[in-house]
């Protein structure tokens, strides 16, 4: 997968994680992917929703020890 | 979104509206957590402060400003801006705020002051009720910069095709 930018939210409590990938995403253009790590439990909800509401896709989701990654596309 | 006839894709915008008249450091935490989510949610945010509400909106630092009697006994007994407010349960006369605040450091939660300015950096829209300004005798130059002043009717205004709509 061709990830554009990398968001590290690791450790961040909400609403952190999705203020920062939104203030990523800006900064995207339409079809560019973006990539975000976060150890928030409730970041799947939360990325999963932004995402249908915000017009972009979840392309992936991965969860390795503890830490939460997403693949966004931009819509 | 839709699509219009030219095959422009426009967005219209949802709106996030939120009353808050508590002066306590936990409601206010959640109206601007929320806030600050609504922003990420491509809302356009409106906080409309009123009575103790306005006190989020206080520099902290001392203003010198003309006031009466009354007006500067209320200066004294409210908090002087989001820092200095108190929770709604279990204050113990201020230990409590602290004991939240070193909670919230080992969490990695946003203090409310950072809140605060979040919401302003994510152009969410806060405005100071004028009217209750008067009441508790708060003057523009005590409040943040880059707010707005207005009135029961731009709350109105904004909450009317408003989506999301609290009041803390």
């Amino acid at each position: 997968m061709n990830v554009t930018r990398v968001v590290d939210a690791k450790g961040l409590a909400c609403p952190m994680p999705i203020v920062k990938t939104k203030k990523a995403m800006n900064e995207l253009e339409s079809g560019q992917v973006l990539e975000i790590h976060t150890t928030d439990k409730g970041a799947k909800n939360v990325l999963t929703a932004w995402a249908k509401s915000t017009g972009h896709e979840l392309l992936d989701y991965e969860e390795e020890t503890d830490v939460f990654k997403f693949w966004i596309k931009k819509g | 979104m839709f699509k219009t006839l030219g095959g422009y894709i426009m967005t219209e915008k949802k709106k996030t509206t939120i009353v808050l008249l508590s002066g306590d450091y936990d409601k206010a935490m959640a109206a601007y957590i929320i806030a600050n989510g609504a922003a990420a949610y491509d809302h356009e945010v409106t906080i409309f402060h009123t009575f103790w509400g306005l006190n989020a909106l206080r520099k902290d630092e001392h203003i010198l400003v003309k006031k009466g009697f009354m007006e500067k006994m209320f200066a004294k007994m409210m908090p002087r801006g989001a820092d200095k407010m108190g929770l709604s349960r279990m204050n113990f006369a201020g230990i409590g705020p602290k004991l939240i605040k070193n909670v919230m450091k080992k969490h990695n939660a946003i203090p409310l002051p950072q809140l605060i300015e979040m919401a302003q950096e994510q152009d969410v829209k806060l405005i100071a009720c004028t009217m209750t300004m008067d009441l508790l005798g708060l003057q523009e130059e005590e409040l943040l910069d880059n707010i707005e002043y207005a009135g029961v009717a731009a709350y109105l205004a904004e909450a009317e095709d408003g989506n999301v709509n609290l009041f803390i």
